[in-house]
């Protein structure tokens, strides 16, 4: 079951009265959503990276990043400093991505769309189960890198701008990287045009697969960052998903830019949604039903190119 | 754009020779029948419990039916079909409880619902496409089990509502179990001859020529919005009349049993049995109700794993599902259709989702 994101802080202390004032409590709550879309953006991005390679959303990638966490929480726990473990966990991830693409998506490349689809489907079912068969069910706490305390007059904790930080330099490298290597430009190549990448020599199957890793890799971040205030359980990256399939599509399923802008647009709606219109079950829905309002009106996202097709 | 070449796999008959006269129809006739009194015979042979399980997967046949019938023939995806086999139950659930309606005439009204609620969800999704349609689609699974906890003085909220248990009619003789069987079964094949009659046709033709390229459709003198919201309605209907009979069945609804993952596993039973079939959606049904219960047999540690892994093995070894795969080769073996089979599904990956 997709579980909603908590909005009420637990560790924020009021340091005066103006904490209560409507003003500030507004920024409040949109600084955290900025931080949980941060969070979004990340999982988004790595959906918006697959789908621009392979035409296929990647339905385990919650599950995918769910179970690097796990590898994470275990590394932590064997005493392994966070940072550290952070960067095995991200290194991990890759070659769990690049191997799943190789290995399980490759053989259905060329099928029905709907069978990779279910491939995926598939995927998720196996990493969730797996995941609580070897860690079990229960909950796990998970350490968080960055100290709590409350920043700029309580409107913002120290681990809310951790998150946003740490999204940012992912981003940036992730920008570097397709932009500045010839490996990137090779990526790039591979997703715009197939056929015309192989025809100058690049392996657009590599390419698959580095893109599977990088994606994988995004995904472990959002895990890591999450799994603090959600804590780790097998079912941590529902609600997560959900948020981030929609934050891609709102920005548009094939523009990065619109993934980051998409998932922190769905993060402050949600804890907008839930502080001031509704603070029920309901607010996932209301969330959604407002998305999807946005749709209505641009069909393929903020960001998203329309599909144009030849006659 | 290709001029696809699996128009005589989509209708065979359409193309068969020789298919008039008394002697062709018999042959035509005689194979169905034989399966059909195979069915019906079927549950005296094996125990109660047996009869339950197939009667479910009788139900989903009906629910996966729906789901072919919009994103096999007329290629929009649903993540949400759980959501109107949701409504269908409760149609009949509160039907049943509030208004002592018999059971058998609460299909009519729930098929009529959500037929209603099928065109009115599908005049907005003709906006959509591809994975913005599964989003929309995916919205309506995750809500739900929420809204329906949400509206509780109607739907009895988390405890759900339970029914009274059907009784079979005095004096013929059969139990409960057997007589609910018997009367899935009659709707079902109710629904595959519904089903065919309307995909063979023109709706049918309309619906596939959409699903090929909307554009050319549309240059054909296709209405595109009305076949889309029909298609919409039509599945959404079959769909509903699938959730109906399983509030009957199970004489117990709640929202647990509504959840993503319920739309999810009509998907996959739509698309191991071969998503642009009709024979498919038993194979799906079958393996909705069975395959997690092999999977427990096998792991009582991680049955879903199993689960898993049993649909990415079924979508190796036969991606176009089995009825999809399997029908062109047995196809193949009848001399007179010497029609050769679409290499894929859909050749354009990305359409879909």
């Amino acid at each position: 079951m997709p579980k909603p994101w908590q909005t009420t802080r637990k560790f924020a202390i009021p340091i005066s009265d103006i904490d209560t004032l409507p003003m500030h409590q507004l920024l409040q709550q949109i600084f955290s959503g900025l931080a949980a879309g941060a969070i979004y953006a990340s999982l988004a991005l790595a959906l918006v990276m697959i789908y621009r390679a392979t035409d296929l959303v990647n339905f385990a990638q919650g599950d995918m990043a769910m179970f690097s966490t796990y590898i994470a929480w275990m590394l932590v726990n064997a005493g392994t400093p966070f940072w550290a473990a952070f960067l095995v966990t991200l290194m991990a991830s890759f070659l769990g991505g690049m191997a799943i693409e190789r290995i399980i998506i490759r053989p259905v490349e060329n099928a029905p769309v709907l069978a990779a689809v279910v491939v995926t489907i598939g995927l998720l079912l196996i990493f969730n189960s797996l995941a609580g068969w070897i860690f079990t069910y229960t909950l796990q706490e998970f350490p968080s890198p960055f100290p709590d305390r409350t920043l700029f007059g309580a409107l913002m904790t120290t681990r809310d701008l951790g998150v946003i930080g740490v999204t940012l330099v992912m981003l940036v490298l992730l920008y570097a990287f397709f932009r500045f290597t010839t490996i990137g430009l090779a990526m790039r190549a591979a997703a715009q045009n197939p056929q015309s990448a192989l025809l100058c020599g690049i392996s657009v199957g590599r390419m698959l697969a580095i893109g599977w890793g990088l994606a994988a890799a995004f995904g472990a971040t959002a895990g890591i960052m999450v799994a603090p205030v959600l804590f780790l359980d097998p079912n941590m990256m529902g609600g997560v998903f959900l948020y981030a399939f929609t934050g891609a599509l709102l920005g548009g399923i094939t523009s990065p830019v619109g993934a980051v802008v998409g998932g922190l647009i769905v993060g402050v709606t949600e804890n907008l949604v839930g502080t001031y219109l509704i603070a029920s079950q309901l607010k996932l829905t209301v969330a959604l039903i407002l998305i999807i309002l946005v749709l209505v009106f641009r069909p393929n996202g903020l960001f998203g190119t329309p599909i144009v097709q030849r006659v | 754009m290709i001029v696809r070449k699996d128009f005589a796999y989509v209708f065979p008959e359409k193309l068969a020779v020789g298919s008039v006269g008394f002697a062709s129809a018999v042959r035509r006739w005689i194979g169905p029948l034989v399966l059909i009194v195979i069915a019906a015979a079927l549950p005296f042979a094996i125990s109660n419990y047996h009869v339950f399980e197939l009667t479910l997967v009788m139900i989903y046949a009906i629910a996966v039916l729906g789901l072919n019938i919009l994103t096999g023939y007329n290629g929009q995806i649903s993540l949400g079909h759980g959501g109107f086999f949701a409504a269908g139950a409760y149609t009949a659930a509160i039907l049943l409880h509030r208004y002592g309606v018999p059971y058998w005439a609460t299909v009519p009204p729930a098929a009529l619902i959500c037929f209603a609620l099928g065109v009115l969800f599908g005049l907005p999704a003709l906006r959509f496409e591809g994975p913005y349609l599964a989003l929309v689609t995916l919205a309506m699974a995750v809500a739900t089990p929420q809204l329906l906890k949400y509206f509780d003085n109607w739907t009895g909220g988390q405890q759900g509502i339970n029914l009274p248990k059907v009784q079979p009619p005095p004096g013929l003789g059969i139990d409960r179990d057997r007589w609910l069987y018997l009367v899935v079964l009659v709707v079902l094949l109710v629904a595959m001859r519904v089903a065919a009659n309307l995909l063979n046709g023109r709706t049918g033709r309309a619906f596939v020529a959409i699903r090929d390229h909307p554009i050319a459709a549309a240059a054909m003198g296709i209405n595109t919005a009305r076949y889309k919201t029909l298609a919409f309605g039509t599945s959404t209907m079959f769909t509903g009349i699938a959730g109906a009979l399983s509030a009957i069945v199970i004489s117990f609804v709640a929202p647990e049993s509504f959840t993503l993952f319920l739309s999810l596993s009509f998907l996959v039973g739509s698309a191991v049995g071969g998503i642009a079939t009709i024979g498919g959606a038993i194979v799906g049904g079958l393996f909705i109700v069975f395959v997690p219960n092999f999977a427990n047999d096998i792991s009582d540690a991680a049955p879903w794993a199993i689960y898993g892994l049993a649909m990415l093995l079924f979508m190796y070894v036969m991606p176009r599902g089995v009825v999809g795969s399997l029908g062109p080769w047995l196809a193949r073996l009848t001399p007179k259709n010497q029609l050769t089979a679409p290499k894929s599904d859909d050749e354009h990956r990305g359409r879909l989702l």
